[in-house]
């Protein structure tokens, strides 16, 4: 067996992901790169891979979040930016885990809408969810498809 | 700051929502970087290694595949540090083979076990149920208190 040597050791890697109308990954890449002061960014296409001490990564992500609060995500990554065991270009095909990204990217519109309206409404008059252990009934507009689609 | 268990842990949207409001979210990414980060002997990708299904004895019985325990040894110390959990319950993201299957469904079962707040939603699915979607995190988290 091979003896194992971390690299990037007690750094940590923060994926920035874009889902905004006025700015793009190259954009915030650009401003990240003037206030890198030796972080690691890496510009993908669905945002930025950022690596480095955790101060000076959340530092840097504090100050690109700004461009577009509301449309900016953020979430660790565990592998360091282009690591081979992870990287697409060394596996070919989407990297692992792009995929659960990609299936939130078409539910972040309405989370960005969400926290949007909750700096202009009372949180206290926004009603709960609904309570997704209750059992719940099937919808009749459902239920009218159903039939509709079985007697075509 | 309070440790929040995200279900599931690899969800962008929970992790970006608890670290917004000012909490600790507990991500399957942070148990990964610790075995990544820490030397020893190269088992790629993941680094996890023969040692694992046998921590993963602690949530899981012998019985239970290898993989099963294996992949608790990520999750179990999270659970056990958590003092709250998010859980969304239509996760499709979150299928795999049964490994993960079963190991999801320890994940909840055991979160539900445990004596923390919880939170259960579904994904929104328009732009009203994102607003109460976001609006049921933030009061969620609110009420955990010591928010940074």
């Amino acid at each position: 067996m091979t003896r194992y040597t971390p690299v990037y050791a007690g750094t940590v890697t923060r994926y920035v992901i874009v889902e905004s109308f006025e700015i793009t990954p190259a954009d915030l890449a650009v401003r990240a790169y003037e206030i890198a002061n030796g972080v690691m960014i890496k510009e993908t296409c669905f945002g930025l891979v950022i690596n480095g001490p955790e101060t000076d990564v959340d530092r840097v992500i504090a100050e690109i979040r700004k461009a577009d609060p509301d449309h900016i995500f953020v979430k660790d990554r565990g592998f360091p930016p282009g690591d081979a065991r992870r990287c697409r270009a060394n596996l070919g095909g989407a990297r692992p885990g792009y995929h659960g990204i990609e299936y939130e990217m078409t539910i972040i519109p309405y989370v960005s809408h969400g926290l949007e309206e909750i700096k202009k409404r009372d949180l206290s008059s926004i009603p709960p969810p609904d309570d997704p252990l209750q059992p719940h009934a099937l919808d009749i507009e459902k239920l009218k498809k159903l039939m509709e689609s079985q007697e075509s | 700051m309070v440790k929040v268990f995200i279900y599931p842990a690899t969800s962008l949207i929970l992790s970006d929502m608890v670290a917004r409001f000012g909490h600790t979210p507990l991500s399957s990414a942070v148990a990964v970087r610790e075995r990544i980060q820490t030397p020893g002997l190269e088992s790629p990708p993941l680094q996890i290694t023969p040692e694992e299904p046998k921590k993963g004895l602690k949530w899981a019985a012998v019985e239970v595949p290898a993989g099963v325990r294996g992949r608790m040894s990520l999750y179990g110390p999270m659970i056990e540090a958590c003092e709250a959990a998010i859980i969304i319950n239509d996760a499709d993201l979150s299928f795999g083979c049964m490994g993960c299957a079963r190991t999801n469904e320890l994940i909840k079962f055991l979160l539900r076990e445990k004596d923390i707040p919880k939170l259960d939603l579904n994904y929104p699915k328009s732009e009203e149920e994102g607003v109460r979607f976001v609006a049921a995190i933030k009061k969620f988290l609110d009420s955990l208190g010591g928010a940074k």
